[in-house]
């Protein structure tokens, strides 16, 4: 079992509490996942290249840093909160992420993207909420997970949200029958997976679609087609959000919508604190169906 | 501060001053009366296990497993109910007035189960002897399993409707996407359309009884033998 929630914001006003009102949202998936945790938050405001990292304890981000700044020609700064740092660079994100990657094998590399922030950890979800300060954030949008393992180890790394590309990532509940083979599959075509867990595999197969040229949507209803087992899916990108379920669906999902925004979530409890959730269209999102929202970007990709 | 004493028989049970257990405990408690639950918040397991014919109006969104379990009482969900709604309900009924998510009525024993709005995945699975209504569609494998009791929708049902069906009735009036394993139509005969108004008019739908088609059991798949059809 794993709880899901997801938050776009339609009403720029509310921007300022997206935070907030995902921390809320958050809390109520507690029992849902009590091991681990976490949250990929869209950023408002002008796009901050940013690679979101996770280190071990006295890990010398200054040193990584700066080799990535050799390497890649171009400056790093870097914003330290806890066991994760934020790399804010220029130049090209997914070169500067196969570096770290490759230089660097003691760190994961969570999240890369001009909006995108990533945040995860072990424990009582509140508290991961709490130590990234999830409360205090804005954004346009954001994706959170609290998990409850069955197919790898209560890890940081092997929490959620798993980074698909750019700007996108992907929560999960249920568990996939076939990663294992999925994963050589996906690895010989280049991508780069830092984990055992079985949904960056479903992960890596979004990414790995996209770079192929399917928008979101069609490598949704690929995914449906290579993906066995049971899942909820929410991906978020850079200007919107999807939802997925199988097609016997096994786990649940809830969405609801207003003028302000559009919310999903596992169970309905989590949406129910929601500003003008009385007046919300709330309905369960059928299985198999692809359901997308998001900016003009995000409706040309689904 | 309301008293356990003067809420023995009617009252109202708001849950955003109480815990659901207190609530339940209360509703458990009572042999008669009319209560309503306030700010039930999508909260799990509402007025489970009634034993008494009271009277329970649910103000909003209940989560899993509302009326579960329930005995002669009389529940009312005015939202949207989550998975489970009146799970292993036995005599009763039970009132959705908006959407029902998977599984609604499973195992039902007897009573009846409305769901104004649709049900989704896997409505009436097991049911044994339970009467379920539904207004709008229910989702795939709906009465899988389905040993006893009737299944009336208004609208389409979804894949596999009746997968591996022992002996209850399935009434749709729309579209069937596809049967299950040994589901069968048959033919709607008058006391079939008799049983199907008399649901309709019990669940307070409308909708003309002559439009239904019945499914059921091919009985190639348990062992039926018709000197036994007696016992069903």
């Amino acid at each position: 079992m794993c709880g899901i929630v997801g938050l776009y914001l339609k009403d720029e006003a509310l921007q300022p509490r997206l935070g907030a009102l995902m921390a809320k949202m958050l809390a109520e998936m507690t029992e849902r996942g009590p091991d681990s945790a976490g949250f990929a938050v869209y950023r408002d405001g002008p796009p901050v290249p940013t690679l979101s990292c996770l280190g071990p304890v006295g890990f010398d981000w200054d040193a990584a840093a700066a080799s990535l700044a050799s390497a890649t020609g171009t400056t790093v700064d870097v914003e330290r909160i806890a066991d994760h740092a934020l790399l804010r660079v220029a130049g090209d994100l997914r070169a500067a992420r196969a570096h770290l990657i490759d230089a660097f094998p003691a760190i994961d590399v969570l999240a890369t993207g001009e909006a995108i922030e990533i945040f995860k950890g072990v424990g009582d979800p509140m508290e991961v909420a709490r130590v990234f300060g999830l409360e205090g954030r804005s954004g346009t949008h954001g994706i959170a997970h609290t998990r409850m393992a069955t197919e790898s180890a209560v890890t940081i790394a092997g929490s959620h949200p798993f980074s698909t590309g750019p700007d996108t990532c992907l929560v999960h509940n249920g568990s996939l029958s076939n990663h294992f083979l999925l994963r050589g599959f996906l690895e010989a075509r280049g991508e780069k997976l830092q984990t055992e867990n079985d949904s960056e595999v479903a992960a890596a197969f979004l990414s790995w679609r996209m770079r192929e040229g399917d928008t979101l949507k069609e490598a949704l209803e690929a995914a449906l087609k290579r993906l066995d087992g049971f899942y909820t899916l929410t991906i978020g990108t850079r200007d919107g959000f999807a939802v997925l379920r199988d097609p016997i669906a096994c786990k649940p999902a809830v969405l609801a919508e207003t003028d302000q925004w559009v919310a999903m979530a596992s169970e309905f409890r989590a949406i129910a604190q929601l500003p003008g959730v009385e007046h919300a269209r709330i309905w369960e999102p059928e299985p198999g169906v692809v359901y997308s929202w998001g900016g003009e970007g995000m409706r040309a990709a689904a | 501060m309301m008293t356990a004493e003067a809420i023995t028989n009617a009252g109202v049970l708001d849950l955003a001053e109480m815990s659901v257990r207190d609530a339940n405990a209360t509703l458990q408690a009572a042999t008669e009366g009319a209560f309503t639950l306030r700010n039930p918040g999508g909260r799990h397991a509402l007025a489970c296990g009634l034993m008494h014919p009271v009277s329970v109006t649910v103000e909003g969104h209940a989560g899993y497993y509302c009326g579960g379990m329930n005995k002669e009482a009389e529940i009312t969900i005015r939202g949207n109910a989550g998975t489970g709604v009146a799970e292993n309900i036995m005599s009763g009924i039970v009132r959705v007035t908006g959407d029902a998510s998977q599984s609604a009525g499973a195992t039902g024993h007897g009573g009846l189960v409305v769901i104004e709005g649709n049900a989704s995945a896997r409505c009436g699975i097991s049911m044994k002897g339970v009467d379920i209504v539904v207004g709008g569609n229910v989702g795939h494998m709906s009465a899988f399993m389905a040993q006893a009791g009737n299944l009336v929708v208004l609208g389409d049902a979804g894949e596999d409707l009746g997968d591996s069906i022992y002996e209850a009735r399935l009434f749709v009036r729309g579209s069937v996407k596809r049967l299950g394993t040994d589901c069968i139509e048959k033919e709607m005969r008058p006391e079939h359309v008799a049983i199907v108004a008399g649901l309709l008019d019990r669940a307070g739908l409308f909708a003309d009884p002559s439009e239904f088609r019945r499914y059921g059991s091919a009985r190639r798949l348990y062992n039926f033998k018709i000197d036994n059809v007696g016992s069903y």
